[in-house]
């Protein structure tokens, strides 16, 4: 598959609805692996970097052979191109704007994506929708085992798994959830919560992970340690103690706003629709936080005019990059507006 | 009311321990740099990784023969490190081990030993480390109620898996 055809539609995972879905967006494990009797990237010379990212599509090739994956060699993509693949989830910013020879293989329901010579040699990842914390886990553990049986990975007894900064050393995982909390964000409790979350030695980061705010309502929270702990004792912490307390407390938010402030929350919700329906030129930011209440008034039973699936395009297909794609190229920043609104209200008419 | 540093006798003492012995419980109460100077590292919270830098290169006396240190595989120099915060190869978490451990220690909330996940090519069957992994946080949450017994007996079973 190219990007061309990628853009048309979000992934798989976005298209269902998983578990817990009214508040949990998508469950993430990243797992980073480096090659033994290599340097890692930042000691690599350009050869190195070349035999390196060789040596991997062609053992990540060989190892997934006849399933259909798509390499993007993304040294050689176009600067838009490449920002389809962060929007998606499927590289991150760091990937997108490095330098140097490096990759992404994509699984053909794009639920795995496998980053050659990001921060470490190989950073693999599953993602799905909502909470399904097992199916990420066996998913990329199953990856990893696949490739060990090719590659020699960096290990160490006392250290476990080797990465270039130490604090991705041991497991190497990351698990990231993402969660929409607009209850807690409208009841002025949301920064009690990510307080809490980060006292338990969590990360708390905005859609597109490191260095990105919260933007809509959306939260990601990931583990920082990754020494010391097991993959399955942080995945059971998270299953039995973090993603209750958040849900719970965003359940009890939720409530109390349809019992003290059911008018001001109808009013938002319509008025988002409003704005969507019939807007001239609109930014990514306003259409997100837009696409954010009208979630919130679905999961809430208040709004019924549209569905989830619509919902989680309209999410995807608006952002800057794929929306440049889907007409056509490059649009400069006005004309982007306008193009946004033009899409969302076609969409929205189709329904 | 606060007693003060059992070593030193002047500050207060922060630090209170309980070394588990098959003797019995000793209890020492000291202040941070006493208990730092004794080499107990004092657990602090998480903090970005240039934070866990800067600050490690304060508390660290030899920070100028420590810089030098370079890597033979890679020649990464531990300054290098410190300035970019990337390792230059697998070979740097021995070399630069002395250095590194107060700084994995800082990041994984005082652990520094890998409990999970293990390639299968050196054998270690899996049920194994996640038999340590269970014993060391059963023997944390013993800690934690000061349930000194069963802490010391947990502490024989992880010592009798290990030396295996």
């Amino acid at each position: 598959m190219n990007i061309d055809e990628l853009v048309r539609q979000p992934g798989e995972w976005l298209r269902s609805a998983g578990p817990m879905s009214d508040v949990v967006i998508s469950t993430r494990i990243r797992l980073a692996r480096n090659l033994s009797g290599y340097p890692f990237l930042t000691r690599a010379s350009p050869d190195a970097r070349e035999e390196l990212s060789e040596l991997l599509r062609r053992g990540i090739q060989a190892a997934v052979r006849e399933q259909n994956w798509s390499y993007f060699d993304i040294t050689r993509s176009a600067d838009l191109d490449r920002q389809v693949l962060v929007e998606r989830h499927l590289i991150s910013r760091q990937h997108a704007e490095g330098e140097g020879s490096r990759g992404v293989a994509v699984s053909p329901s794009e639920t795995v994506a496998l980053m050659v010579n990001e921060e470490d040699h190989l950073r693999m990842q599953s993602i799905r929708s909502g909470l399904q914390l097992d199916d990420v886990w066996n998913e990329i553990s199953a990856i990893d085992d696949l490739l060990e049986e090719r590659f020699e990975f960096a290990y160490h007894p006392r250290y476990g798994y080797l990465t270039a900064c130490p604090t991705n050393v041991g497991t190497g995982m990351r698990l990231s959830v993402m969660l929409h909390l607009p209850g807690l964000k409208l009841t002025n409790e949301i920064e009690k919560v990510l307080r809490a979350a980060r006292d338990l030695h969590l990360a708390v980061r905005g859609l597109f992970g490191e260095g990105t705010d919260p933007a809509g309502d959306f939260f990601q929270i990931s583990n920082q340690i990754t020494l010391g702990r097991s993959e399955l004792d942080i995945i059971e912490e998270f299953r039995t103690q973090i993603i209750p307390r958040v849900l719970e407390f965003e359940g009890e938010a939720r409530r109390a706003l349809l019992r003290e402030r059911a008018v001001a929350l109808e009013d938002k919700i319509w008025r988002s629709f409003g704005a969507l329906q019939n807007a001239r030129s609109i930014s990514s930011e306003e259409t997100l936080s837009h696409l954010s209440h009208l979630r919130m008034g679905i999961h809430l039973g208040r709004f019924r005019e549209l569905d989830l699936n619509l919902l989680n395009e309209l999410f995807l297909l608006t952002q800057p990059a794929h929306l440049q794609k889907l007409s056509g190229g490059k649009l400069a920043g006005e004309d982007r507006g306008v193009q946004r609104a033009e899409f969302i209200r076609q969409r929205l008419n189709q329904n | 009311m606060n007693k003060h540093c059992q070593r030193c006798k002047k500050a207060a003492a922060t630090v209170h321990l309980t070394d588990v012995t098959k003797q019995g419980n000793r209890e020492r109460h000291l202040c941070d740099r006493c208990a730092q100077e004794e080499g107990y590292v004092v657990k602090a919270p998480h903090v970005a990784l240039q934070e866990l830098l800067t600050g490690f290169v304060m508390s660290q006396p030899a920070v100028q023969e420590l810089s030098q240190l370079t890597c033979p595989h890679c020649h990464l120099t531990f300054a290098e490190f410190r300035n970019g915060g990337l390792l230059g190869c697998p070979k740097d978490y021995e070399v630069f081990e002395q250095a590194l451990t107060p700084l994995l220690q800082r990041a994984h909330d005082g652990q520094t030993r890998h409990a999970g996940k293990a390639p299968r090519r050196l054998g270690t069957p899996r049920s194994f480390q996640a038999d340590l992994a269970r014993l060391r946080k059963s023997l944390q949450q013993a800690v934690d109620r000061e349930d000194y017994e069963t802490a010391a007996r947990l502490r024989d079973q992880i010592d009798a898996i290990e030396q295996k």
